[in-house]
Order: structure tokens, then sequence, then C-alpha cells
């Protein structure tokens, strides 16, 4: 890993002001990230897991200006964006990107394919009329599309194709950093496969450095380098893909694991059930935010919240009791 | 990779060309007349705006001039009768065809540069900005626009382009709420915030992005509201709140409307004269959406 993170979040908040329940209470808060830290070095895949509703799209979206943090810093290279003025951070766009999860509204249905992928050279004013022409044909083949095909609309597409043609907008203006947002959760498994070896592809030929959110095991194992998993809008636990999966330290990362099928885990392996859902991030509980759900709660659990620590070299855990349940999963 | 390499990429006969802007709008005027009702809905109206034009030097008569004895039938001499002071009934809608259809088109291009504004800085902007376009046009939702329209001609005079004015200032609220709902909801898809990511400015995400997705219910909603515009044009005659001295297809239908059981042509042909324009209009709007609408294309 190279000295400067190419992107490093530090303590980001995205809190959402819900209305009044009457006119006279106070406005209650919706805290959708909460202090969220991490970095990206160049060239390495961060995946971001958690169930539905945990803030791991708002906390992508947020480190893009493309959703208004409430907290925190976003260092892009060095440079905070969240400080930027409008004008410095349109300059900005062109070394990030994203890639939605659906690829059936993340196409202007009136445009055409073509004009799609070149919007980004318009709209940032790269190269000339010819250069932008010469490539959009580029941007097609890398994709694996004809360049034919530019003039469909895309409900002419299918949801692999147009998920083909999010990635070439997102490459347009070759960004250095690409958020993935659940890119391939909207397709089918033979299509997923496709996509995620386009992705992994891309990523090697081009060195990008992708934040890859999801909520499929199986997906971010293949694809990142490092993983976060995220509770309730914050980081519960965060280490290289190797130690995460085979040595899961929070009780909530745990019973994620427990969960996926897999040929390794034999099937007499016991899962870990969660009893009930995800409690509402309007009023969430205090001290440690997972402690209505995890099996190993106690009394200090329920008032005082871990912090996110470093208690072995590059894995991040924030439980205050894993080496406890490091001893227990041991015997 | 380049254009010198063009003439050895194998002809795909399948839509390179198509990809040239300019094919692209025949393409759209190809599926404009393509659509039957659509081209006889410009047939028609173009007869209409010519009798506007060109009727009133044909035909020289003087729509107030009482031609013959009140309410006569059509006949041999009077082919569409006469109304309730002897006037031609054939003579007025002539006459009345040019000032209805400009009190009908600028008054309703006036309250769609209203409504459209206000409903799409609204949608787009929300909070704060949202909140105060909404009060105000909730303002002039409440008063009766009517009424309004008679004050606003009261104080300003019955002039020509005072109806006009009085009639778009008061008829904007329903389109500004279609739009703002419109837009509220087109907002939310991924292409409007992958158009931000790549720094589209709000001017164009407005102007070129929100809009034309917005465009299929806002154009059934301003065709309606021509026609809407035509009939308060003629409130507003049979209120004697218009210019006197010019004749429109709602003033005769406003002014014999006591009349209509004794001389049903002298409110009746103007009426239809009102419905085939709107209907027109009608037919014109919808081709022209589904014309625009790339889903259609093809095949």
């Amino acid at each position: 890993m190279s000295a400067e993170p190419l992107v490093r979040v530090e303590n980001l908040n995205v809190h959402f002001q819900m209305p009044r329940p009457h006119l006279l209470a106070p406005r209650p808060v919706l805290h959708a990230v909460d202090g969220v830290s991490f970095e990206i070095a160049r060239g390495r895949v961060l995946g971001l897991v958690g169930e539905s509703g945990c803030g791991k799209t708002t906390s992508g979206l947020a480190l893009l200006r493309l959703v208004a943090a409430t907290g925190g810093r976003v260092l892009f290279d060095g440079t905070d964006i969240l400080a930027l003025d409008a004008e410095a951070m349109r300059g900005m766009r062109r070394h990030m990107q994203v890639i939605f999860q659906d690829p059936y509204s993340s196409l202007n249905p009136r445009q055409t394919a073509g004009d799609i992928v070149r919007a980004p050279l318009d709209t940032q004013g790269v190269g000339s009329a010819a250069e932008r022409a010469a490539r959009v044909d580029e941007l097609f083949a890398l994709v694996g599309l004809r360049s034919n095909q530019k003039a469909l609309y895309p409900h002419q597409f299918s949801g692999g194709q147009r998920q083909r043609i999010c990635i070439a907008r997102a490459l347009a203006l070759t960004p250095d950093f690409i958020v993935c947002d659940e890119p391939v959760s909207a397709l089918d498994v033979a299509i997923q496969a496709q996509i995620l070896n386009l992705l992994c592809k891309l990523q090697d030929e081009l060195n990008l450095t992708y934040l890859f959110i999801s909520h499929d095991l199986a997906v971010v194992q293949h694809i990142c380098d490092e993983i976060a998993v995220m509770y309730l809008g914050s980081i519960v636990e965060k280490a290289d893909n190797a130690a995460l999966f085979e040595n899961p330290r929070h009780p909530y990362t745990r019973a994620l694991l427990s969960a996926v099928p897999s040929r390794r885990t034999p099937a007499s392996a016991t899962r870990i059930r969660l009893e009930g859902d995800i409690p509402n991030p309007i009023e969430r509980p205090d001290g440690c935010r997972f402690h209505t759900r995890c099996p190993h709660a106690q009394a200090r659990c329920r008032t005082e919240a871990p912090a996110l620590t470093e208690d072995r070299p590059g894995h991040w855990v924030a439980c205050h009791f894993s080496n406890e349940l490091d001893a227990a999963a041991d015997d | 990779m380049s254009e010198a390499q063009e003439p050895t990429v194998p002809p795909v006969r399948f839509d390179d060309p198509a990809d040239v802007p300019e094919v692209r709008w025949r393409v759209t005027a190809a599926m404009f007349y393509g659509n039957k009702a659509a081209v006889l809905g410009i047939a028609v109206l173009a007869a209409i705006l010519l009798v506007g034009l060109f009727g009133p030097l044909l035909l020289q008569a003087d729509p107030f001039a009482i031609v013959g004895a009140p309410l006569t039938a059509p006949g041999e001499l009077r082919p569409l009768g006469t109304d309730y002071l002897g006037r031609d009934v054939l003579a007025g809608m002539i006459h009345g065809t040019r000032p209805t259809l400009i009190v009908a088109l600028s008054a309703t291009a006036f309250t769609v540069v209203i409504g459209l504004s206000v409903g799409a800085v609204a949608g787009f902007y929300g909070g704060r900005i949202d909140n105060l376009l909404m009060r105000i046009t909730e303002f002039f939702q409440v008063l009766p626009p009517l009424v309004f329209a008679m004050v606003i001609v009261a104080i300003m005079g019955a002039h020509f382009m005072t109806v006009i004015i009085a009639i778009g200032v008061t008829t904007w609220t329903n389109l500004a709420r279609l739009t703002r709902a419109e837009f509220l909801k087109i907002k939310e898809r991924e292409f409007v915030l992958a158009d931000r990511a790549i720094g589209v400015r709000d001017s164009r995400l407005i102007l070129r992005v929100l809009l034309p997705n917005a465009l299929p219910p806002l154009i059934i909603a301003v065709t309606l509201q021509t026609g809407l515009t035509i009939i308060y044009e003629a409130a507003l005659s049979f209120l004697g709140l218009t210019d006197p001295d010019i004749m429109t297809w709602g003033k005769m239908i406003g002014l014999s409307r006591d009349f209509f059981f004794d001389a049903w042509w002298s409110v009746t042909f103007p009426g239809l004269a009102i419905l085939l324009t709107t209907l027109c209009i009608a037919l014109i709007g919808d081709g022209l959406n589904d014309a625009f609408n790339p889903r259609l294309r093809g095949r």
C-alpha cells in the first residue's frame, strides 16, 4: 500500500432532518451515515457490505457529493472535496464516477446510447467533436458493445448491455475512482458474472480504484481487496478480504457470513440467526447499535458504544468483546 | 478509432446514419406524418388558420352589421342564419377566427411559460424555494380565475392584450402543479443523479433532461388549456369585459346563449368551431408526443 491513499474518508456523516411529527416537536434526525471513516489506496477495491438501509449507498453518494454530507471530510488525492465550491467540484467530477444499481433507471430513456456515453465528454468539454466521436467508439469497444449500437435507445438493450453502457459512461472521462453501487444486483446471475469480470478486467487494465457497494458477500469476496461491514450507518468491522472471511470478529459479520451458502462450510455448520429487524435509524438504540440483535450482548453493550479499533494489524472491529468471542470461537 | 478509417469499416446497414442528428429529426418527422390523426389535425387546423388569415379579405362584411331579421334560420341568403340582433353568423365566425386563435394561442403560451417555469424550479430545487413558490401558486388557486381575470381587465381596461394577460396570469396554476409533480418524480431517477455525477449544470438538467421526460402529461394539459382559454375569453366577453369592437367565437356564444332554444344556429356553429380547433390541437399534441417518444420508434 502506498503512503497516501487516493480516497480518504474521515468521520463522514449524513443526517437527514425529518418533518416534525407535530408543530412544537423538534425535528427528528435520521442518521443515515454516522461517523464513517475509511481509506482506499490507489488501484485497490474496497467493498462496503451490509443490509438494505444500513447507509452503504448513501455513503457512496455522499463521497461524490451526490447527497449532501452533514459532516466529516472526504479527501480525494489530498483535496477535501466537501469543501470545494460548485465550479471546482464540477472539474473534480472528471476523476470520480459512479455506476448505479439499476441499469433500467440510470439511463435517460430519451437519449441514444451514443449520446449517453458522449455526454460526460460534452459536459466537461473534452477534445474536439471528432475526438469525442472516436472516444465513444473506443469506449463501446472497451465494454464489449458494437459501435453500430450507438443510435439505439436504452429500451432496446438488455439489462447486461445497459450496465455496459453505464460502465462506458463512467469510464468516458478516464476517472481514477469509481463508486460501484451494487452494479450487478439487478442482473441475472449469468450476466452478473460477465459484468463482474468486465469490472475486474477494467480495474486491472486501467488501474482503477473502486468503492464496491454490495449486499452480496460472494460478489464482494470475488472482487474486493478489503471489506468494510456497515450496520445502521456505521462501520462495525473492516479487514482484508481473506482476514474477514476466514476470521470474522464482529458478531454481526459472523452472522452475515454464516448465512452465505458455501462449499467450504459443511452443511452441519451452525447458522447464527439474528432475531428481529434492523432498528429504526431515527430512534437508534443507545450504546452499541447492534446490541438489540446481538446474541452475545451484555450490560455494557447497552450503555457504551464501542469504538472501531485496530486490535490486530489491518483488522478493525467495533465490539467490546471481540477478543472473548474469538477465544470462544476457537474452542 | 479515427475517421480516416471510416471507409474501411464494413457498411452496417442498421443505424449508423441515424446517428446524425439531422436524420434523427427525419425519423421523428416520419413518425409524426405516419400518424393519420395528427396529420388530419394539422390539415384542419391549417384550414382554420387560412380562414383566419384570408377569410376577412374574401368576405368583407362587417360582422357587427345588422343584415336581416333577428334569429333568421340558416337559408340560402344567410347560410348559417342570423343572431338575436340580425347579425350574420357566418360573417361573425369568419371574422372571429383570427382574434379567437390569437387569444387562445398567446394566452396559452403565456400560461405555459409561467406554469412550466414555476413548476420546474419548485420541483427541481425543492425545500424553501418549493415552499415559497407553492404558497404563491395556492394564492392564485384560491382566487376564482374568472373573478380574478375580471378584476385585472376592470383595472387595466378592456383591451385585446389585457384579456390575453388576464387569462394567462390566472390559469397557470394547474400546469405549475403538474410540472412540479412530474419533476419531483423524475428527479429521483438515477439517470438524473448520473448526469449530476458527470457535472451537468442545473439549467441543462432542467431543460434538457427533466423537461423532455416530463412532457407527455404536460402536452395533454397544454392542449386542454388551449380549449379552456377560448372558453375564458367567451366568459369575459359575456360579461362585456373584452374589446367590444372585436368579434370572437366566444363572444358569439356568450351573447347568444339565451337564444339557444329559439335559434340553435347562433350558438352551435361557433361552438363547433371551438370544438374542432381544440380537437385538432389535441391530435397534433398527441402526435408530437408519440413522435418524440423513442419507445414507439423503430420496427
